[in-house]
């Protein structure tokens, strides 16, 4: 296997016409979009509304029916992308390896393609769990952990990459305010520490409003708009304004016994 | 049908040139061969001894009553050697450890393990496909190995202490020296080899195309033991063509 990719400023994303459909439901209907080197862009909208095909499309997992993915003006679709460019992914469910110890989810990346020898892994994957606060779990397996701490071993997993892309596919989902916050802030925090260009997709509005520096509304597949959180909270489009503004009232109307 | 005969070809030709990276994957071999040769060794064993002792049975009284118990030693342990102890233990196999690689892989499949190997740049074919089809290439002949004499032992026992065969274990093994040869059990583990083959690149590509859940894993463990099946039974027929011509 090759070693990381050379040490380049990091990438921009750009999504150009891209359609999809599985079994005849077309699930995107012609996004396009830019992504900056270094922005976090947050992708935002209802559930099921494609945010996660589109995720899996910007790093290669899909293949559009339509349109390109261009990473650095390179397409993903081109062969051995990935050893040009170090792109991760932290995934909705963690997706850590359950037959791996912690440590071993954390410095796979780095073990398969043999980087390092063994002693510096493991100090790698001990610094970077200490980032993301589960110094000490190294021995644990995935499934003694919760789902904030799983999250977060999928991060550290991302941050060993020294990533130039990364990809969150809803990253609060499942966790409790406090731990959402804490998922947040390690998001803004590997932001600052590697400049990565990261996307987030989410439909977890005040993480957007917190961290994100553009934000993209998605529903049914469509593009709504592209713009600073303050341009889609002052964006007219009723779709959008539900989607932000949408509450659970205070008192719920009292259902009548028949 | 076609496709994923296709698409197992495409496999196993990718597992074939991921060869030379098998040595940084001896680890996860050796976690593999120690399930499917250690795990299985007794079950193997008990198998055998009574595939031995069943054949002898079924067959004993009928060759003791037409005055050919002379030959039963030889014919046991022939059809132990290149027919029964290979084509049955592939299917014990394909039954414990092809069921395990397709739900284990199918698993991973489905809660996005490996597409999160991918997004890493890890091929799924040398990290997942590779040390198995290694370990049971190398499992189920050595598994073989230890069931031919096993089931020879069964055969004898029966066929010493069942009072309509009674043929002693002197005349038994006799019979036999003179009838088996070496090539007879290499033609065996020649054949258990390649069911090794089958078994594990069905259950591999069964493991890698499963989708929807766990009821998609179910069904994907189903497919691979049913299908690894029947590719053992038809593969044994023209194996046993093809090692025919070339003992010619």
């Amino acid at each position: 296997m090759n070693p990381p990719a050379q040490p380049d400023p990091n990438v921009t994303v750009e999504v150009r016409n891209l359609h999809k459909s599985f079994r005849g439901d077309e699930v995107l209907k012609g996004i396009s979009f830019d992504v900056g080197a270094g922005e976090i862009f947050a992708i935002m909208g209802p559930s099921g509304s494609g945010k996660s095909v589109l995720l899996r499309h910007i790093i290669g997992l899909e293949k559009p029916d339509q349109g390109e993915i261009l990473i650095q003006g390179e397409s993903i679709c081109t062969p051995h992308i990935r050893d040009k460019f170090r792109m991760a992914m932290v995934f909705q469910s963690g997706a850590l390896l359950t037959s791996l110890t912690v440590a071993e989810n954390v410095g796979i990346y780095l073990t398969e393609h043999r980087l390092y020898p063994a002693d510096e892994i493991a100090r790698i994957v001990s610094e970077k769990l200490e980032a993301v606060g589960l110094k000490g779990e190294e021995e644990r397996m995935p499934n003694e952990l919760s789902g904030g701490m799983q999250k977060r071993v999928a991060i550290a997993r991302a941050l060993v990459m020294d990533p130039q892309l990364v990809l969150f596919d809803e990253p609060t989902s499942e966790l409790d305010p406090l731990m959402a916050v804490a998922v947040g802030s390690e998001i803004l925090k590997l932001n600052q520490r590697t400049h990565a260009t990261t996307i987030v997709v989410t439909h977890d509005r005040s993480l957007v409003f917190g961290i994100a520096r553009r934000v993209a509304m998605i529903t049914d597949g469509e593009m709504l708009c592209v713009g600073t959180p303050d341009e889609l909270q002052r964006n007219p489009d009723p779709r959008i304004q539900t989607f932000i503004h949408a509450e659970i009232p205070a008192s719920l109307p009292e259902i009548q016994p028949r | 049908m076609f496709q994923n005969i296709g698409e197992i070809l495409i496999l196993f030709w990718r597992t074939f040139v991921a060869l030379p990276l098998a040595w940084r994957q001896r680890r996860k071999v050796m976690d593999q061969l120690l399930d499917i040769g250690n795990g299985s060794l007794l079950m193997v064993c008990i198998l055998a001894l009574f595939i031995g002792g069943v054949l002898a049975l079924q067959t004993g009284p009928v060759l003791v009553e037409r005055g050919l118990s002379f030959v039963l030693g030889g014919m046991v342990g022939l059809s132990i050697c290149k027919e029964l102890a290979p084509v049955m233990l592939a299917i014990l196999i394909a039954g414990r450890s092809g069921s395990a690689m397709s739900a284990e892989i199918g698993s991973m499949r489905v809660y996005e393990e490996i597409d999160a190997l991918r997004t890493m740049n890890i091929d799924p074919v040398i990290y997942l496909v590779l040390p198995r089809m290694l370990a049971i290439a190398l499992a189920l002949p050595a598994l073989v190995v230890f069931a031919i004499p096993v089931g020879w032992l069964g055969g004898a026992l029966v066929s010493a202490f069942n009072s309509s065969i009674a043929v002693s274990f002197d005349a038994f093994f006799d019979d036999l020296r003179q009838v088996v040869e070496v090539g007879d059990v290499c033609n065996g583990l020649f054949k258990s080899f390649v069911f090794a083959l089958a078994i594990g690149i069905i259950s591999c590509h069964q493991g890698l195309i499963t989708r929807g859940g766990p009821r998609g894993i179910g069904r994907s463990v189903t497919k691979a033991v049913v299908n690894s099946i029947v590719s053992i039974l038809i593969l044994d027929y023209f194996l046993t063509r093809f090692l025919i011509y070339v003992q010619k």
